[in-house]
């Protein structure tokens, strides 16, 4: 899976969470609850949501790693790049 | 014979539009089931049935606006033959009586002399049709002789209407801020409130959490904010003057303990669905409801039960909000609890200042109904229940 891939993965995740957002101007380096009003709600939805699309086992520790869009497209990359090599 | 009647679902509601019904006439129907669709400022809301028995006859067809209260549909009840029964006695609801405020724009409009509609060809039973639904005949296309308008064109433009309403999120959110403003204010008027804030260690709640959610799958792990309200649940049981409705010049109370959540809609404005029995239910239980609650307020699914039925409400403004909220009291309901975020703080543990995670709880509650006493020993009770979360 491309790092494209999963950046599109966590926009329409994303989109889904927060439809009236206008996720093309999202700042990459700003947090994401920040920047999209989420609440721990939809951040837990967030997170569920990726682990049902990549398969990656997402524990409450690393939720610090998702906080941001490049953040979390360089977390989610390692972690698919993990479980393909397996 | 039952009647099903159009539910109070929010303490400013006067009407609701029926947009459709799950069942027809002859159908079987249990108690607690959903049997109809109303859409209100709150968004569309499955209404749910507390009879069991069969759906003798359908009074109010989709499409129409009718006051809280009316009939909407007749039930047999279990138990009760159908054919013993003479016909329904509801005639006059057929034409469902309204609050003069619902569809006076069009209503008015029909009853004058207006000349161009005058000119116009309708039916007397469209006429009177669209003065009961609330449909401006002008706007209306007729398809019969001479684009003359029948019946069916009416309703076929009271249905467009509601679907159009259901589909306009700017028009709902109008209708959110009108609801919330109406509410407000009748309890800012009504009601004199009293305010308490106390402060809440959350080491060892936060602890356990950690613990618990590092052992579940992603999919099962709890939020903080459940153990707040299944605390908060418990804790109305010992001082349970808090957990009433104000109703006719006293104070109700309720034996059930259904705490309301408020849940901020994405775009502006909130709703306080119940999460029901929230004493009695497991922390799993309840982050299940909650999380379910939270998606269907947003998507605007909610049933008619889950409005209505509200004996307190819990507020938070979240983890990337404040440390302090006072709610105003939603009415009739007697008591609102506030909570901020969870912060670290220094704190003073045996003589020696560390840093653990508290959280701010307040109480707003109505001075008619309890004393600062009574509001003092609910928010000790919910700080003590939190330092023991393994029992909550």
């Amino acid at each position: 899976m491309t790092r494209d891939e999963i950046k599109a993965t966590m926009l329409r995740i994303l989109g889904a969470i927060a439809p009236e957002a206008d996720l093309a101007h999202l700042e990459p380096d700003v947090n994401l609850r920040d920047q999209l009003d989420l609440d721990s709600m939809d951040f837990l939805n967030f997170a569920i949501a990726l682990h049902e699309a990549l398969h990656v086992e997402i524990p409450e520790a690393d939720y610090p790693k998702l906080a941001t869009l490049q953040g979390g497209i360089e977390h989610l990359e390692a972690l698919v790049a993990r479980r393909e090599n397996r | 014979m039952a009647e099903f009647v159009m539910p109070i679902l929010g303490a400013d509601m006067e009407a609701g539009t029926l947009v459709a019904w799950r069942k027809k006439p002859g159908d079987a129907v249990e108690r607690g089931e959903i049997v109809a669709e109303v859409e209100t400022d709150k968004g569309l809301i499955e209404v749910e049935i507390f009879t069991s028995g069969v759906i003798e006859k359908i009074l109010v067809e989709p499409g129409a606006k009718v006051a809280v209260g009316t009939v909407l549909a007749i039930i047999r009840e279990e138990g009760m033959p159908g054919d013993l029964v003479p016909s329904p006695p509801a005639v006059s609801s057929a034409v469902p009586s309204l609050p003069p405020s619902v569809p006076a724009p069009a209503a008015a409009k029909q009853l004058g002399p207006a000349v161009e509609t005058a000119r116009r060809r309708v039916s007397p039973a469209a006429r009177k049709r669209a003065a009961s639904l609330g449909v401006d005949l002008d706007a209306v296309q007729g398809r019969g002789p001479g684009s003359a308008i029948g019946l069916e064109d009416v309703e076929r433009a009271a249905a467009e209407r509601a679907a159009t309403e259901a589909a306009a999120p700017a028009a709902r959110q109008a209708r959110v801020r009108q609801t919330i403003a109406a509410a407000m204010a009748r309890s800012k008027r009504e009601i004199p409130h009293y305010y308490l804030s106390t402060t809440i260690d959350m080491q060892r709640a936060v602890a356990w959490l950690g613990e618990q959610n590092l052992k579940r799958p992603i999919t099962e792990r709890l939020l903080h904010g459940v153990l707040l309200i299944k605390a908060v649940a418990l804790a109305l049981r010992e001082v349970p003057e808090l957990n009433a409705l104000w109703m006719e010049g006293q104070a109700a109370p309720r034996s059930a303990i259904h705490v309301g959540v408020a849940i901020s809609l994405r775009g502006g404005g909130l709703v306080a669905p119940a999460l029901h029995d929230a004493d009695r239910q497991s922390l799993d239980a309840l982050m299940r409801g909650f999380r379910d609650l939270v998606m269907r307020a947003r998507a605007g699914s909610l049933r008619s039960s889950e409005l209505s039925d509200p004996t307190i409400t819990v507020t938070s403004l979240g983890d990337q909000g404040v440390e302090t909220v006072f709610g105003v009291i939603y009415p009739p309901q007697v008591a609102i609890v506030g909570f901020g975020k969870v912060v670290e703080r220094p704190w003073s543990v045996g003589g020696a200042v560390v840093s653990h995670p508290v959280v701010t709880a307040t109480l707003s509650a109505d001075h008619r109904v309890t004393d600062g006493h009574r509001g003092g020993v609910f928010l000790a009770a919910v700080d003590r229940l939190l330092q023991d979360p393994d029992r909550l």
